[in-house]
């Protein structure tokens, strides 16, 4: 590990300035979880670290089901999985959180990171993509806003721009009888990296008819995918069998994985369906007792 | 030697706290790593990036002008260690285990130490390394076991001739032995069988995955005294290889045993000790080298892949007429392959009349490949039990009475020689049969597995001091390094003998130069033969009391007993004494004689054979392939238990071990040769929630070759998971798997095919 400048700032503005005129690579430090390991092994050699956990907007939750959550982008995976109301309301969301590492790394863990370090195998990601999260970027001409799928567009790259990062998630207002989830594949129990996510939100109507539908998909593609036909196989059924395994032919249909040393392009692609129906009935489940 | 015999034991068998326990959970324990000597510099390996090459140049001079670097060593710095084996090496070729700690003319496999430097800083070091100019010129490689025993694969080495072969061949070759071990006539007996199951295997390298890396700091004295504080399995081991290595005396050199986060075959060999003294010898200053895990994976001593072939064949009531194993086991870069062993262990559990192993090691362009936990015999096993479990099912019988129906037992010839003496496989075997775990129904996608293992053990050379301070509390010394709790448990053997409170007992681990020699901590021998040496050491005390309370009560020393910490008169013919105690007789040492000093050097033969039997039940996801693994239980013949706990520890962790073995853990390489995983992120070792409670079952059945009926109980645990997991996973999707790990992939393909 080589040599670099630190720096804590305490506001967004302070922040702003100091990686807009950093020389060379600037890397911002939420968590660290990722970018710790990365500076361990030289796989990134930055010459300015920017901590934004001194920075209170980063630091918060606030709003709530009704008005819609903002998380700042670094609030810790613990506190999140702690916050009653946002486990409430959007329980996919965090379960994606708190999926990622230990309970130590759950102290230090936090969304805006897991969505910046762009890999598409990120536990968090998917769930914030079903649930229609906007994420907000500061930067040197001011405020963004930005759907979070538009963020990553490709493993460890993101749409931000020089002296740009993410201050906080907004989540859009809860409608009533929604319910969301996140399951991944992984070899383990815990500890591990998804070989496939998926992330589903839906709202149903009064008889139980899905009204709408968001699907994510994780580790299948350079970025996560957002699947449209997926969501449309819900939209408009009970989520029954038949609408179940529709979804799951248009999340395996929308499938562009890889081969390698986790998983292969065909059990990406075939358990990638699998979860996305898991996923749903649970997200159904969910929006059916949360009337 | 004692009787023990019938004898109620008072200390051994209890579950007392670890001697070392405290801490090591307040972290007060030093490990390897934790060594800081004044002015003591960081050690940095450079490693290949290649799987083969030729080293054309290394050129460490802009290294060398790095401020804060204070030495630079590259192969050249080593002594020439000529080739092959020298007289009196036990085999050990020390030209091979040179260039593998420091590679010469050729790298062999991605992370083959190439340089290494001593600086004042890690990043200086670091720096240092990037700024080593090396040359290479890459060659072909080879990284699979079958492909390298072909006759047009890349060649490693051009001093290998395949042993074992007749006519001994003239070309040299990556087969570095073939051996042979047979009873009867396998080939004409399968004539007679009603059913023959035939069966190929491959199973990947696995890592030990001890938590401490390798870690090791060396310091000279000006008058060329040299000091190394490390963790291994061994440390006379460490200043035996030292001293060959670096052509030193073998008294110069003092090793200090730190404690040892793990172990489990991985440090019985040298990998970074002579790199550190050659670094401080050239700096003049102390040096610590510590491996990142990174470097643990790419350059320590995993345990191999494999290539089998088992062949077996049963009459119609179960009973198994001939057995052939064709064990292809590769070697990493130099030979080291445990391939014998394997060869001896695979069909331990079963008593043949007609069977044969044949054994070949290849090496290939992979890191040394060493022991691990029973070595070798954890994949052969895997292969006979699945193909027994196949035969099971073919004649639609209970897995566990063909088992039961041909189980090894006293009195049963061994392929690699000896006739068993009392064991307790059939022991072991009705433990599990007669377990309430057979009465609980399995529901949809789940399957119940069983598989058997043997493990032959070793004795060997221990010493042991047992001193006694003038208040009657005794310091018990081995050198025998502690990977699972032997602190504890010769301890609980010396006040056994002694007659004293456990709490009076202090056992410590002397360094080279404190204690007589010990071989390494391996083979699960160390209960055994370094308990064995403690108990003669403690025998020797009770006979020197004895001898003292004699001169004081005037009296023959025969007419002198000891029961319960105590002299006694043994007689009426002995007077009317008071009993003396431990402590009483310490106190007055000074005017009988001097000091009370027990000690026992001795060659332990005798080791009894180890034999577990496991079961367990899985859960298959059908849609995924992912196992869970719900319920576990292990039966294993301990002999005597000394100390429970630990017993269970062991059984514990050796199946622990084993399902991430049969599950998840591989070394994945690229078409490039390079490891693609060399970290516990794709190093899937399991984590506490991926295993349910493994119930452990200790049996006693005593091995008449030790006082108190001790048989090694280390290593067996790890040999028959794979089996057991494999068959469950078999028997809860309907398709046999042949490949080891069982991943999810693999497993929802095979499951795929099969529809």
């Amino acid at each position: 590990m080589s040599g670099f400048q630190y720096e804590a700032p305490v506001s967004v503005d302070e922040a702003v300035g100091l990686l807009a005129g950093a020389k060379g690579l600037a890397k911002v430090l939420a968590g660290g979880t990722d970018l710790l390991v990365q500076l361990r092994t030289g796989a990134v050699q930055p010459d300015m670290v920017v901590d934004v956990k001194r920075i209170d907007e980063l630091r918060q939750i606030s709003g709530n089901a009704a008005s819609g959550f903002v998380i700042g982008a670094a609030v810790s995976g613990s506190e999140i999985g702690e916050h009653a109301a946002l486990v409430k309301a959007w329980p996919g969301v965090v379960e994606g959180m708190e999926l990622i590492g230990s309970t130590q790394i759950q102290g230090r863990a936090t969304p805006g990171g897991n969505l910046c370090n762009a890999s598409p195998a990120g536990d968090c990601t998917p769930g914030l993509v079903a649930a229609g999260a906007i994420c907000v970027v500061a930067g040197p001409k001011g405020r963004r806003e930005i759907p979070v799928e538009q963020v990553p567009v490709g493993p460890g790259k993101t749409s931000l721009a020089k002296g740009e990062f993410v201050v906080a998630l907004k989540l859009p207002p809860r409608a009533k009888n929604s319910g969301d989830a996140y399951l991944r594949m992984i070899p383990r129990t815990e500890m591990d990296i998804a070989i496939v996510g998926a992330g589903v939100d839906l709202t149903l109507d009064a008889s139980g008819t899905c009204t709408h539908a968001r699907v994510a998909l994780g580790a299948v593609a350079p970025t996560v995918l957002l699947v449209d036909a997926a969501a449309k196989a819900l939209i408009g059924s009970k989520i029954d069998d038949a609408a179940l395994a529709k979804l799951a032919a248009a999340a395996s249909a929308a499938c562009k994985p890889i081969s390698d040393k986790r998983g292969t392009i065909e059990y990406r692609t075939k358990v990638a369906g699998v979860l996305a129906r898991r996923a749903a009935v649970i997200a159904r489940d969910r929006a059916r007792s949360n009337g | 030697m004692a009787g023990y015999e019938g004898k109620t034991f008072k200390w051994v068998g209890t579950r007392p706290i670890r001697p070392d326990g405290v801490d090591k959970v307040t972290g007060r324990a030093n490990y390897g790593a934790d060594m800081n000597l004044p002015g003591q510099l960081t050690g940095r390996i450079l490693r290949s990036p290649h799987a083969h090459a030729k080293i054309v140049s290394i050129d460490t001079s802009k290294a060398e002008k790095l401020t804060g670097v204070k030495a630079v060593i590259t192969g050249k710095d080593f002594p020439d260690m000529h080739n092959g084996v020298m007289p009196g090496d036990e085999g050990v070729n020390f030209h091979h285990l040179s260039s593998n700690i420091m590679a010469k003319h050729k790298v062999l496999y991605d992370g083959h130490a190439v340089a290494a430097v001593a600086a004042t800083s890690a990043a200086i070091a670091e720096e240092a390394l990037s700024l080593i100019d090396v040359k290479y010129e890459i060659l072909p490689h080879v990284i699979d076991v079958d492909l390298s025993m072909q006759p047009d694969a890349p060649l490693l080495h051009d001093d290998i001739f395949t042993s074992g072969v007749n006519p001994k061949p003239e070309k040299p070759s990556n087969v570095v032995q073939r051996i042979q071990m047979q009873l009867g006539d396998p080939d004409a007996a399968f004539k007679d069988a009603d059913v023959i199951v035939e069966r190929s295997f491959k199973t990947k390298a696995v890592h030990q995955g001890y938590i401490e890396p390798h870690a090791a700091v060396a310091e000279w004295s000006e008058d060329g005294q040299c000091r190394i504080w490390c963790s291994s399995q061994g440390h006379f081991m460490i200043r035996t290889l030292t001293a060959r290595l670096l052509k030193m005396e073998a008294a110069q050199i003092r090793v200090m045993p730190a404690e040892i986060g793990g172990g489990f075959g991985g440090k019985t060999i040298i990998f970074i000790e002579p790199t550190a003294v050659l670094l401080a010898r050239k700096a003049k200053r102390p040096v610590r080298v510590v491996m990142s895990r990174d470097e643990v994976f790419r350059g320590s001593g995993p345990a191999p892949a494999t290539s089998i072939d088992v062949k077996i064949g049963a009459k119609k009531d179960g009973t198994l007429v001939a057995a052939t194993g064709e064990f292809r086991y590769q070697a990493g870069a130099f030979p080291g392959s445990p391939v014998g062993p394997a060869c001896m262990a695979a069909f331990g559990p079963y008593a043949l009349t007609h069977v044969r192993a044949t054994g070949y090691e290849a090496v290939t362009n992979r890191p040394l490949c060493y022991s691990y936990r029973a070595p070798g015999a954890p994949l052969s096993s895997f292969a006979v039990e699945s193909v027994l479990d196949e035969i099971a099912q073919k004649l639609d019988m209970d897995p566990m009475e063909i088992r039961i129906k041909n189980g090894s037992k006293e009195g049963t010839q061994m392929v690699y020689g000896p006739k068993l003496k009392a064991v307790g496989n059939l022991e072991c075997l009705k433990a599990i049969q007669s377990h309430p775990i057979n009465k609980i129904p399995l529901g949809p996608n789940q399957g119940r597995g069983l598989a058997a293992g043997f493990w032959f053990n070793l004795g060997g050379q221990s010493s042991a001091v047992v001193n006694i301070a003038e208040d009657g509390t005794a310091t018990i010394m081995t050198g025998s390094p502690d990977i699972g709790g032997s602190r504890a448990s010769m301890a609980l053997m010396a006040a056994e003998v002694l007659g004293i409170d456990y709490s009076k007992v202090r056992p410590i681990v002397g360094d080279t130069s404190a204690v007589g020699f010990c071989e390494i901590t391996h083979g699960s021998r160390v209960t055994f033969a370094t308990g064995m040496a403690i108990i003669q050491a403690s025998e020797d005390i009770v006979l020197q009391c004895r001898q003292r309370v004699a001169k004081m009560w005037e009296v023959d020393v025969d007419a002198v007993k000891w029961e319960d910490g105590h002299a006694l008169p043994a007689g009426a013919n002995a007077g009317d004494q008071k009993p003396l105690s431990l402590a009483q007789i310490a106190g007055k040492a000074a005017r009988t004689g001097g000091p009370l000093v027990g000690s026992a050097a001795i060659n332990a033969g005798g080791a009894g054979p180890a034999f577990g039997v496991h079961i367990c039940d899985v859960e298959v996801d059908p849609e995924t392939g992912h196992v869970t693994v719900l319920r576990y239980v292990a039966a294993q013949d301990a002999g005597k238990a000394i100390h429970p706990s630990y017993v269970e520890g062991q059984i514990q962790g050796g199946v622990a071990q084993g399902v991430g073995w049969a599950l998840n853990e591989e070394y994945i390489y690229g078409e490039d040769g390079r490891l693609q995983n060399s970290g516990f992120l794709d190093y899937r070792i399991p984590v506490a929630s991926d295993l349910p409670m493994i119930d452990a079952i200790i049996l006693e059945v005593p091995n008449p070759g030790h006082p108190f009926g001790v048989r090694g109980v280390g290593e067996v645990p790890i040999v028959p998971p794979l089996g057991a997991i494999a068959n469950a996973v078999a028997r809860a999707t309907g398709v046999r798997m042949t490949d080891l790990p069982l991943t999810p992939p693999k497993i929802l393909a095979a499951i795929d095919a099969a529809k």
